[in-house]
């Protein structure tokens, strides 16, 4: 679509007009302070707190039987709980993308969002991380065995192995986030102490806040400290996806063993953070009446990131598909034929319209500037990535070298069940954040009132 | 309490006395010590300051204690030294010990591997001339039968646990009212027999009862009237078969497999100067069901089981032109003559057990007439000591059931109320007869229905004597005493025998052969390996146990044919029939069948798994899958593919099969290279009593029962079925894709091409330059290096294998739907592969492929373990360390031959104690969340090392042999050192024909293969 007039495009503002730092405080601190809950926060708890039960359920029984109650064969060893490990890992970039990355960018739309955004990294993250634990034969066992502790028989882990790699890389990266998240938090908890008038809550918060006072001193630590941890989780966003697309490149097996596989990773996690920031950010700023915060620019910013990320990963998908015949291997071949033309061809086609073509919507500014067009692009996306996941692990293992090793895979009910389940996970706590913390950084975004503009001319 | 003393108390009160109860009211002593011991079973504890410390230390050692004990149930075990140590046994290393399992009544000859006295492995006798050291999937899978939990435990009379005393005296008080009668109301029932022992005292029975008869019974014998004859396929140049399966189904097959093998491995590695003398025998198929001769054959020509006489006459006749239109086949049928006819003295044809003896007749003539007869086949009497036809003797016996002649019914063995051909109403019959006695190692359809049940000691368990399939005397002795009430057949037999009173397997077994020895017994004459006599009875009754077989006996005429079985109606008219003159030499015989009517064709098969229903409680033969199909633990109706397209059928419909007014249900599977409008069916499913293995779970899977639709006149094969798709029935396979996809896995050449240009191999495939890597490579010379070289011109795609390999290295079955998941634990599978196209069945060609871990030198699982839990070893090995395993299957993942295995579930039995004995104590029985695979038999290799450390020297080529080289009848697979340029391994490796599975990788595999190797007419090709 041509823009009849696009010397006139203004985009929407950052903070819709009229606040001042005391509304911007009693709007989003309210949220937290209340012992008012909307509804539909109940609801949506609730729901999510059983679905999480059956997460319980599943696992339980995954630990009494075994692996075996899942589709995993020979050939398919790895099912479901890779699939949504590298979904959940995926999502959980955007937070410390947005956070870090556009920090040190200096795009200042990102105040009004990151600080849902790392809670949904952490949360993810920690959906994610549940995966690689319970996909082992032997979780007891595999919960430290993995970790280079110092033991009497001087048995290390196996330094060569990706999945050694990815224990290193998700680590770090959860402890960073976690890190970067709860120092941005810092201010806004004192906030909450000043602000809090039950006794208990003023404790916990006054806890939490770490005896901060506001002083000059504290800012000017607090700044350092955030430049820093901006700093050194600008290259975790890059690596731990990258390092979870060696689980795969390492490998041997037609459909992983591709040097595209870091970037295209890389980019396709961002995209699935972004749509997953999107799903979280319209009907909360719905819910919470955070449009006056969270604006039609976030909005439209994020649509174009999504369309950006998007186009990277379609990129990847050709690129696959080129070098399957480029390369002249036929076990590549017939790997992207497989892919296309196998039994799995629904699994790649759908994959191909959520991916693919269902973001090109997003070139179209009445999209992106429609919240519930934006969420429809946003969700289809998700499962999008999903289907990513299962076409590259499932489709590649399924049929490799040996035709009488071929096989087929389905997940189980218990499959479902845990990925199901740690959507629950995820939900429960995502709004058990939401009703504690406050969801957008009140600080930050106090400096986006006219107010501090007015102030910061005067010379800050 | 007492009474008085409540009274004494209540008239001792003052003023009012309150009581709860009687008990108070009394207040005896016994009540005050009850109320102290509120918690009456520590509570005093409590007053004493020292018991009160004891009493929580306990408990908290016992919390502690608690939580340790969870983590893994240490069973109770009770070790207790030998107080004379027996002779020769060293703990923990196995002896071996001869012995024969039959199979058919002919002897498996095997040697079997006892730990400490418990049985654990199978081995072919490596000396005996009917194994050679080879084996088959029933020997192998018989020690699991040994241990089965489900056996027949106990003597039973109608259903009631009895002891062997009374099972004796019932039958001597049966005895005593049969003997005025002379034995008229005595019937024996038994399978093939071909034991010497059995034999005479079967004849003494019926010396004391001369109306007695004995009937035999046995679904899979061969064709009525048909000759008995061996073969020799080391002289044959040109074997044409008519629906023959010589390569399986028993244990003759495990001699001509290596026969019949070895010649074509000669040819393949002949030097070219000697080409000349090692000519590669050529193999024509003419077959109805595929089998895996017809897959190895050079030719095959597919026809309905009906059109094979037909056939025989063409090709006695010279050409198929005037009977048959196809021009495949009368090119095909030309071809074979032609060849036959230039190869006088060095063919052979072999004529197939199920087809009629009119074939088997024109088989002998043709080979009569092309002057095989005395060189490449021998014709003589059979082994059995009971020959004759079955269907004939048991629709004798069961119209003497049916009209009430039958007083006592001794059933030895088999299970007819399931195997009997409908017509006979066998399970009838037996509800009329008086008593009835059965001989059985399970507690199946037959033993559900008789008076009396003695449970059979296993071959494993038993004394016994056996032929050989060439006749030679081969000893059973017992590896363990009888671990439920089992009695061997020689033992029942004693029972009915004045004379042999209380005398035990052992006596009988043991007596008649020192007795033949002495020549009291008439025919026998026996000499020691060297062909003088034997120095003295016991030295000759060691010397038989220690080889398991007698020199010399294998001529069929020794021990002579003793006729007992009189009322066995045998049919030699047809093996007579005058011989006219033909173009191989005798034209049409007169007696063959009427041409086929038109139809659809039935024709029954045993399970080639299962057997005839024996074997339905085997988990291993269960889940063995099955050949071409590859379905495991159901039975098919095999149809060619354009015969399920005009029915409207596919893989996995279950069809309805009516034929002759029976029905029967079986599910479908579309085998291309089967022949058009015919239908297979394999009988021995369908199993109504048998053990948990054994017995299915689902409905369906009890209407399979294929012997329903048998009838006693048509036992193999006839015309007038009618299928139609009632519903869909899943079927578990282990390998669903059988096309090469262009891959060429297997490599296969005609041995023309590669005398030619020995590189044709070597072009399939590319070869990466060793310097192709990053990592350093290490240096192997040091040590020793360990290969494999697996023959794929021998190979026949027996199986054998995968159930050896099962047996020794103790790995689960894991049960249907475990295998439909794609959860099959075996080390080693044998693939299959098909070429040409489904719907011309003459285009097929079948191969086959065993894959065990490649011991890759740059392996890619090793690369990938987060733990190290497979690791490379200094001499080459990519050893799996199970304890170390956490199990996150990427090793699996990144194997491109998928040879790893993963403990999903629990899939090991740890409960049930019967089959603790049966594995391996060498090697680890592996939990849950573990990654198995193929070793190499590192135990073996490892116990081959501890030899040659104490005798300070090298492990000695063909020290080593894994469980999987070991049992190959073709011997296919060779284990050896690959640093020691003499070995046989390093031999075979070195040959052109020699290749990498998947060596483009650069994986470097260890296990190596050896082309295909095919020798077409080049007249068809």
């Amino acid at each position: 679509m041509i823009n009849p007039k696009p010397a006139t495009y203004e985009p929407a503002p950052l903070i819709e007009p009229g606040h001042t730092f005391g509304s911007i405080t009693d709007k989003i601190g309210g949220v937290v302070l209340t012992t008012k809950q909307p509804l539909s926060w109940i609801i949506v708890v609730s729901i999510g707190f059983m679905i999480m039960g059956m997460l319980g359920m599943a696992v339980t029984w995954l630990l009494l039987k075994g692996t075996g109650i899942w589709g995993v064969n020979i050939p398919v060893g790895w099912g479901f709980a890779i699939i949504n490990f590298v979904w959940w890992i995926g999502i959980g970039h955007a937070g410390t993308l947005i956070s870090a990355i556009l920090l040190l960018l200096k795009q200042g739309w990102r105040t009004s969002i990151n600080r849902f955004a790392e809670g949904m990294t952490i949360f993810a993250v920690m959906c994610a991380g549940l995966f690689p634990l319970i996909h082992t034969g032997r979780p007891w066992l595999a919960a430290y065995w993995l970790f280079p502790y110092p033991n009497s028989m001087s048995i290390w882990p196996q330094f060569r192995s990706p999945l050694i790699w990815d224990v290193f890389a998700v680590s770090t990266y959860f402890t960073v986030s976690l890190l970067f998240w709860y120092v941005g938090l810092i201010p806004d908890l004192a906030t909450l102490r000043d602000k809090a008038k039950l006794k208990p809550v003023k404790v916990a918060y006054g806890m939490l806040a770490l005896g901060w006072r506001g002083s000059a001193r504290h800012w000017q630590r607090y700044e350092h400290i955030y430049l820093l941890l901006a700093g050194l989780s600008t290259p975790l966003v890059l690596s731990v996806h990258t390092v979870v697309s060696f689980d795969f490149s390492i490998g041997i097996i037609p459909g992983w063993h591709a040097t595209i596989f870091p970037p295209y990773f890389v980019a396709g996690a961002i995209y699935a953070g972004f749509a997953m920031v999107l799903t979280l950010a319209i009907p909360l700023r719905k819910v919470y009446g955070m449009e006056d915060f969270i604006t039609m620019r976030h909005l439209e910013n994020m649509g174009k990131v999504t369309l950006l990320t998007g186009m990277i990963v379609g990129y990847g998908y050709i690129s696959e598909a080129f070098f399957g015949w480029y390369s002249a291997n036929k076990y590549e071949g017939f790997m992207i034929l497989n892919r296309m033309f196998g039994p799995y061809w629904y699994m790649y086609w759908t994959l191909i319209f959520c991916n693919i073509i269902t973001p090109q919507a997003l070139w179209f500014r009445k999209v992106r500037t429609t919240p519930m067009g934006l969420f429809a692009v946003a969700m289809i996306v998700n499962v999008g990535m999903w289907l990513e996941r299962f076409v590259i692990v499932v489709t590649s293992l399924h049929r490799d070298f040996l035709p009488s090793s071929w096989g087929m895979y389905y997940g189980t009910v218990w499959d479902w069940m845990t990925f199901i389940g740690t959507i629950g996970m995820f939900v429960t706590f995502f709004f058990l954040f939401v009703r504690f913390l406050p969801m957008i950084s009140i600080f930050e975004m106090r400096t986006m009132a006219p107010a501090a503009k007015m102030k910061e001319s005067e010379g800050h | 309490m007492d009474s008085s003393a409540i009274r004494s108390r209540l008239a001792g009160a003052e003023g009012r006395l309150f009581w709860r109860s009687l008990g108070e009211l009394s207040d005896t002593p016994q009540f005050r010590e009850y109320l102290h011991r509120e918690f009456p079973e520590q509570a005093s504890q409590w007053n004493n300051p020292k018991g009160r410390r004891e009493f929580l230390k306990l408990m908290s050692a016992s919390l502690a204690l608690a939580g340790v004990g969870a983590c893994v149930k240490q069973p109770e075990e009770r070790i207790v030294p030998y107080v004379r140590q027996p002779e020769e046994m060293v703990p923990g290393r196995p002896l071996f010990f001869a012995t024969a399992i039959p199979f058919g009544g002919v002897a498996a000859p095997v040697l079997v591997e006892s730990h400490e006295g418990h049985p654990t492995k199978v081995e072919g006798n490596p000396q005996h001339p009917a194994a050679l050291g080879g084996s088959d999937i029933f020997a192998q899978a018989s020690i699991l039968t040994l241990y089965d939990p489900d056996r027949l435990q106990s003597i039973r009379f109608r259903s009631e646990v009895r002891g062997w005393g009374d099972f004796f005296s019932a039958m001597k008080g049966q005895l005593g009212a049969q003997r005025p009668r002379q034995g008229a109301g005595l019937r024996f029932l038994t399978e093939r027999l071909t034991s010497a022992s059995a034999a005479e005292q079967i004849a003494t029975i019926k010396q004391a009862y001369p109306q007695a008869k004995w009937h035999v019974w046995d679904p899979t014998a061969k064709a009525a009237g048909a000759p008995s004859a061996t073969y020799d396929f080391t002289k044959a140049d040109v074997v044409v078969t008519l629906d023959a399966d010589f390569l399986t189904g028993g244990p003759a097959a495990i001699r001509y497999t290596r026969d019949f093998a070895g010649r074509r491995r000669a040819a393949a590695d002949a030097e070219a100067a000697e080409a000349a003398e090692h000519v590669m025998n050529r193999l024509y198929a003419i077959e109805s069901t595929p089998t895996l001769t017809g897959a190895k054959a050079d030719h095959r020509l597919p026809l309905r089981a009906s059109e094979i006489a037909a056939a025989a006459q063409a090709l006695s006749g010279g050409n198929g032109s005037g009977t048959f239109s196809n021009s495949a086949a009368q090119a095909f049928i030309a071809a074979a003559a032609k060849d036959l006819q230039a190869h006088r003295g060095r063919s052979l044809v072999v004529a197939g057990d199920y087809q009629p003896a009119a074939v088997h007749a024109i088989a002998r003539q043709m080979n009569e007439a092309l002057g095989n007869v005395g060189v490449t086949v021998t014709y003589g009497p059979s082994v059995d000591i009971n020959a004759g036809d079955h269907a004939a003797s048991l629709r004798e016996l069961t119209q003497a059931m049916h009209s009430g002649q039958v007083d006592l019914l001794v059933i030895l063995g088999g299970n007819p109320v399931f195997t009997a051909p409908a017509d006979l109403h066998f399970d009838v019959a037996l509800t009329k007869v008086a008593l009835s006695v059965s001989l059985s190692m399970f507690p199946d359809e037959t033993a559900f229905v008789t008076h009396w049940n003695v449970p059979e000691a296993h071959p494993l368990e038993s004394w016994g004597d056996a032929r050989a399939f060439d006749g030679t005397v081969t000893v059973m002795q017992p590896l363990i005493a009888p671990l439920y009430d089992g009695k061997t057949l020689q033992e029942v037999l004693a029972v009915f025998i004045d004379a042999q009173t209380g005398k035990n397997a052992h006596d009988l077994v043991k007596e008649f052969w020192t007795r033949a020895y002495a020549g009291t017994v008439p025919g026998w004459t026996f000499t020691d390996p060297t062909g003088q006599p034997f120095k003295s009875a016991d030295s000759f009754w060691r010397h038989v146990l220690h080889d398991g077989w007698i020199t010399g006996t294998a001529a069929a005429e020794n021990g002579g044919r003793r006729a007992e079985g009189g009322n066995v109606a045998t049919s030699d008219a047809v093996a007579s029939t005058s011989a006219q003159a033909p173009a191989i030499a005798p034209g049409p015989s007169s007696a063959l069948p009427p041409p086929s009517s038109s139809g659809l064709e039935i024709i029954f098969r045993p399970d080639p798994m299962i057997w005839d229903g024996r074997f339905a409680n085997n988990g291993w033969l269960q889940e063995l899958p099955k050949p071409f199909t590859k379905i495991t633990w159901d039975p098919t109706a095999w149809m060619s593919a354009n015969l399920a397209k005009e029915k409207g059928l596919i893989d996995g419909d279950l069809v309805e099969l009516r034929y002759r007014g029976n029905t029967a249900k079986l599910p479908v599977a579309v085998v291309p290279g089967h022949p058009e409008q015919s239908v297979t069916v394999f009988y021995g499913y369908g199993r109504q009593v048998t053990g948990r293995v054994g017995s299915s779970a689902d409905a369906t899977a009890r209407e399979f029962d294929v012997y329903k639709l048998r009838t006693s006149d048509a036992l193999h094969f006839g015309t007038g079925l009618e299928i139609a798709k009632v519903g869909r029935y899943l079927l578990a396979r282990t390998q669903e894709h059988h096309l090469m996809e262009d891959r060429h896995p297997v490599r296969i050449a005609t041995v023309e091409e590669y005398r030619k240009d020995p590189e044709v191999i070597a072009r399939f495939g590319e070869r990466p330059p060793r310097t192709l890597t990053m990592i350093p490579d290490w240096d192997y010379s040091q040590h020793y290096k360990w290969g494999l070289s697996i023959d794929l011109t021998s190979c026949t795609g027996c199986n054998t294998c995968t159930i050896a390999c099962q047996s020794e290295n103790n790995i689960p079955v894991v049960g249907k739907e475990q295998v439909d998941n794609g959860r099959e634990m075996h080390w080693i599978r044998v693939d299959h592969y098909y070429e040409g196209t489904p719907e011309d069945a003459n285009s097929i060609k079948t191969h086959h492929q065993p894959v065990p871990c490649m011991q890759c030198e740059k392996a890619p699982c090793e690369l990938v373990c987060p733990v190290g839990a497979t690791t490379h070893s200094a001499e080459g090995l990519n050893d799996m360390v199970y304890n170390r395993c956490v199990g996150t299957r990427y090793c699996s993942n990144n194997c491109p031959y998928k040879v790893r295995r993963f403990n999903f579930l629990l899939f090991q039995d740890w409960e049930t104690p019967s089959l603790e004995p049966l594995r391996n104590p060498d090697v680890t029985v592996r939990s849950r969340g573990v990654m198995e695979k193929c070793t190499y038999c590192v135990q073996r290799i490892n116990l081959a090392r501890i030899d040659a450390k104490r005798e300070d020297r090298e492990i000695r080529d063909g020290e080593i042999v894994p469980a999987c080289a070991s049992a190959c009848p073709a011997d296919a697979i060779v284990f050896g050192n690959l640093n020691d340029p003499n070995a046989r391994v390093s031999k075979l490796a070195a040959r052109e024909r020699t290749y990498g599975l998947l060596e483009e990788l650069n994986t470097r595999p260890r296990t190596t293969y050896m082309a295909e190797l095919r020798n077409p007419n080049p007249e068809l090709s």
